[in-house]
């Protein structure tokens, strides 16, 4: 076990440096400076600000230099946008609001789509499997940029129930949860339907059902943990995304959360800002395939630590 | 008995709602509360880079800094004529290269202490100083011997036009006489910044410096920082020491960054913000026919025009160094068709490319829509109905209405000229790039006004300017701006002005399409909010009253 956990590491550390490396000279090679603005600037103002953030070095020793200040103090340096904030600060204060979030999305995602899946596979071919699995693909279908507005415009418009924007109290907080939601909660339902119709049509369920055993029994105790077995394969790739924020729910909301940087950054041309999260991104997959990987041994003996 | 029985389904959905919808409710709006407390809500466009004046560029830390920051001089709120500001007055000597500007006794940053001449003088060295490295730097560049500092060339700061000569009197001397520089100094590149409070946090010349954090901040305008959450919200306060405090009758103004004006109109349209950043083109029409809805259309100090690269090296299309070419292409555009049909905020069609009528200005040669004229033009340059023209590239910066106008002006190029045309769509930093290296052959452009004065638009396009980006040198129009600086008076320097302009509409350097207008959603509870050129709202004059009625956020598409 420990053996393979440090094997793991070993290869994430040379996945983030690989991933690093190509990001650090992609952006570089993007037209355009992050100094760029509609007035043209001095040449020599130009220069006294490549000068100040190290630009005027040659890209191998800015290189150089930027690893080895992350790699020996973590410090992913001062954004050049936001310039008297670090882009650790920008990481710092985001990503609690993204998870914030992403779990709340994650919580109706597996809530709603678990129930419709659950449902759907109880009664296949019918109109209760029909209705949630059709929501179902409409889910999937309709990006967040769609349903999004759509949600805004019925709750928080026409209704006035919820607020369009921000991230402050409760009422803020609903609307960008339930877009996010279910959209996953579509996946959720798909993938569930699918993981119990297999187990209901197993040997067990039916020496179950003529034990006597109630159909409550049978759907809770016996076949709701092999049926979830998918979903909970889904969840580990989910989250990462989940929790890093989206950039679309986090615009349309005004939510001040991290996946707008992803975005934001890259048009900015905010380079240390691009490094940070991307790296941030890579470092979470990696984490949570590592955690899948241990999980789905842990789960399934005939896998070998290896 | 059989009781009621939802279906699994159903349950679930009932309880999710349960558990969410009492988050949701019917309240007072913001806007509301905000009319009952004398608090501003403002949409504000992206979250600022900065609050230190000497560092940052954009509009939105311009919307946040003008209330927290105050220079020696301030635009009247309507006409925007220059009015005291931390100076009471000011005097020019005869040569109208000389300013001193006397500092009022009751001029304090928000600890307390005097604001001095010498705060100034210290500050214009921050921003001149290359270590800082300040990209508006070139705005003080008027001052004898800025440049040369900045540039690293002149060593000893004393050397450079601005001193202390009292602690209350200020000197200021230029390179050139400029008769609008009293209308420069209410820039915010202009305004003094707290040395010995940003000395307290690190260096001054440290970009990374944290003195303008809420904690740290000291200010000297009519607010000060409260609060400043990423991507949330900025909070100001009224300032009890400013020096005008009795005028200043709002308590506090929260910004909102809202990076997506979609975002921000909705904001607007439940009744979050008083005012918006800017409005989504697709929502204009609603908002025109909706009586009441507060959207409010105003003349810009801006130009939208094309840029016609004719660089004898670096221009790609060696037709268009022909002035006759340029002017046929000039001469071809309906731009009343571009601004009824596409832009559609009550823009100006333009025939020159200064606007009209401030400081008396008027252009001396016009353009025209002339088809006859355009199709003779191109002829007689060897393209008769457009045949052997090389094509031409627009190229243009992403955004809805750049598009429908480039599409709209290859139409109309294609139909009158016979000339093929085809359409670049570029990135934002991108465009930057193409545009300021001039690999270009027709740019999408705009200039606003940095103050009223044709001066402004002018003087980029003399040969020595980084913002001409055409390739085009014209020694009689460099001549006439250098002549105006030392006009002996006003009509005399507006006449040399108008001589260099007609030089410009002539040779078609640039094809002038409309004028700018400003358009966006404001409260009816907004009082003391004038229009004016340059789309500048001194807080100090504004106030809250909705004794007329509450505010009430429109409903689109009601019936009127």
């Amino acid at each position: 076990m420990f053996k393979f956990i440090a094997n793991r590491v070993v290869q994430t550390l040379a996945v983030l440096l690989i991933v690093g490396t190509i990001t650090f000279f992609l952006v570089r090679l993007a037209p355009g400076s992050p100094f760029d603005q509609e007035r043209a600037m001095a040449p020599e103002i130009r220069a006294n600000l490549n000068a100040y953030y190290g630009l005027d070095q040659p890209l191998r020793v800015q290189y150089w230099r930027y690893f080895t200040k992350l790699i020996t103090t973590g410090d992913f340096g001062p954004s050049f946008k936001y310039s008297n904030r670090t882009v650790t600060e920008l990481i710092g204060e985001s990503l609690p609001v993204s998870m914030e979030l992403g779990i709340y999305g994650m919580i109706i995602a597996m809530i709603v789509g678990g129930v419709a899946g659950v449902l759907a596979a109880l009664r296949p071919n019918t109109v209760t499997d029909y209705v949630p699995m059709s929501a179902a693909m409409i889910g999937i279908s309709l990006p967040t940029f769609v349903s999004g507005p759509i949600l805004l415009l019925i709750f928080g418009i026409h209704l006035k129930w919820c607020s369009v924007a921000g991230w402050n109290e409760a009422a803020d907080k609903v609307l960008p949860s339930i877009t996010l939601g279910l959209y996953y909660a579509a996946y959720f339902a798909r993938l569930t339907r699918g993981g119990m119709l297999e187990v209901l049509s197993q040997d067990y369920i039916r020496t179950a059902r003529a034990k006597g055993a109630s159909e409550t029994r049978v759907v809770f105790k016996h076949a709701l943990r092999g049926g979830l077995l998918p979903s909970i394969s889904f969840f580990g790739p989910a989250l990462a995304g989940i929790i890093s924020g989206s950039f679309t729910v986090e615009t349309i909301f005004q939510i001040p959360g991290l996946g707008r940087y992803f975005v934001t950054a890259a048009f900015n041309r905010d380079y240390t800002m691009i490094m940070g999260t991307v790296i941030l991104f890579a470092t979470l997959i990696c984490v949570f395939n590592m955690l899948v990987d241990i999980l789905l041994v842990w789960l399934n003996p005939r896998l070998k630590l290896a | 008995m059989k009781t009621l029985r939802l279906p699994p389904f159903a349950s679930a959905l009932l309880a999710l709602a349960v558990l969410f919808l009492p988050a949701c409710g019917k309240r007072e709006t913001r806007v509301q509360k905000g009319n009952r407390e004398q608090v501003l809500h403002r949409g504000n466009g992206a979250e600022p880079s900065e609050l230190d004046p000497q560092v940052v560029t954009g509009v939105p830390e311009h919307h946040i800094i003008v209330a927290l920051f105050e220079g020696l001089l301030m635009a009247h709120p309507k006409d925007l004529s220059p009015q005291p500001g931390m100076a009471e007055r000011w005097e020019v000597s005869t040569d109208r290269k000389t300013y001193t500007f006397f500092l009022r006794d009751n001029a304090v940053w928000s600890n307390g202490d005097r604001v001095t001449a010498d705060d100034f003088v210290q500050s214009y060295e921050r921003m001149l100083n290359p270590k800082l490295a300040a990209p508006y730097a070139e705005s003080l560049f008027i001052m004898e011997g800025a440049k040369e500092y900045n540039e690293g060339t002149l060593k000893d700061f004393a050397q450079v036009g601005v001193k202390a000569l009292e602690m209350k009197k200020l000197q200021i001397t230029l390179r050139t006489p400029a008769a609008y520089f009293p209308v420069i100094v209410n820039h915010y590149a202009w305004f003094p910044v707290p040395i010995k409070v940003i000395e307290k946090h690190g260096s001054r010349y440290d970009k990374g410096n944290r003195w303008t954090r809420p904690e740290n901040i000291v200010t000297n305008g009519p607010f000060t920082l409260k609060e400043w959450k990423t991507n949330q919200v900025i909070v100001v306060a009224k300032s009890e020491t400013y020096w005008d405090a009795k005028t200043v009758r709002l308590r506090a103004i929260h910004f909102y960054p809202t990076e997506s004006i979609d975002a921000d109109e909705r904001m607007f349209r439940t009744g979050q913000v008083h005012v918006i950043y800017d409005m989504p083109l697709s929502k204009i029409d609603a908002y025109k026919a909706t009586p009441n809805s507060g959207i409010r259309f105003e003349p810009y100090y801006g130009t939208y025009f094309y840029r016609i690269n004719l660089d004898p090296v670096k221009g790609p299309n060696p037709a268009l160094r022909d002035a006759r070419v340029r002017r046929a292409l000039a001469l071809a555009i309906d731009r009343d068709a571009i601004v009824k049909n596409i832009t559609r905020a009550g823009e100006i069609a333009a025939f020159s490319y200064t606007p009209e009528g401030p400081g008396g200005y008027h252009a001396k040669a016009k353009l025209r829509t002339d088809y006859d004229e355009a199709r003779r033009l191109l002829a007689e340059a060897g393209f008769p109905g457009g045949k052997g023209l090389p094509k031409l590239v627009v190229h243009f910066d992403t955004k809805e209405s750049h598009r429908a106008i480039a599409e709209a002006v290859q139409e109309m190029w294609k139909k009158q000229l016979g000339v093929e045309v085809e359409l670049l769509n570029e990135e934002w930093k991108v465009y930057l790039a193409t545009q300021q290296s001039q690999s270009y052959m027709i740019s999408r452009s705009g200039w606003i006004g940095d103050y009223v004065d044709p001066n402004t638009f002018l003087e980029i396009f003399q040969s020595t300017s980084g913002n001409n980006n055409t390739g085009w040198k014209n020694p009689e129009y460099d001549r006439l701006i250098v002549a105006s600086w030392y006009a002996p008076d006003e009509p005399a320097r507006m006449e040399l002005l108008a001589q260099a302009e007609a030089i410009l509409t002539e040779e078609c350097p640039i094809i002038p399409i409309y004028h700018y207008t400003r358009d966006y959603l404001i409260a009816s509870s907004v009082k003391g909010w004038y229009s004016n050129l340059l789309d500048e709202h001194h807080y100090k004059y504004l106030h809250l009253d909705d004794s007329a009625g509450p505010d009430k956020p429109p409903v689109l598409g009601a019936a009127p």
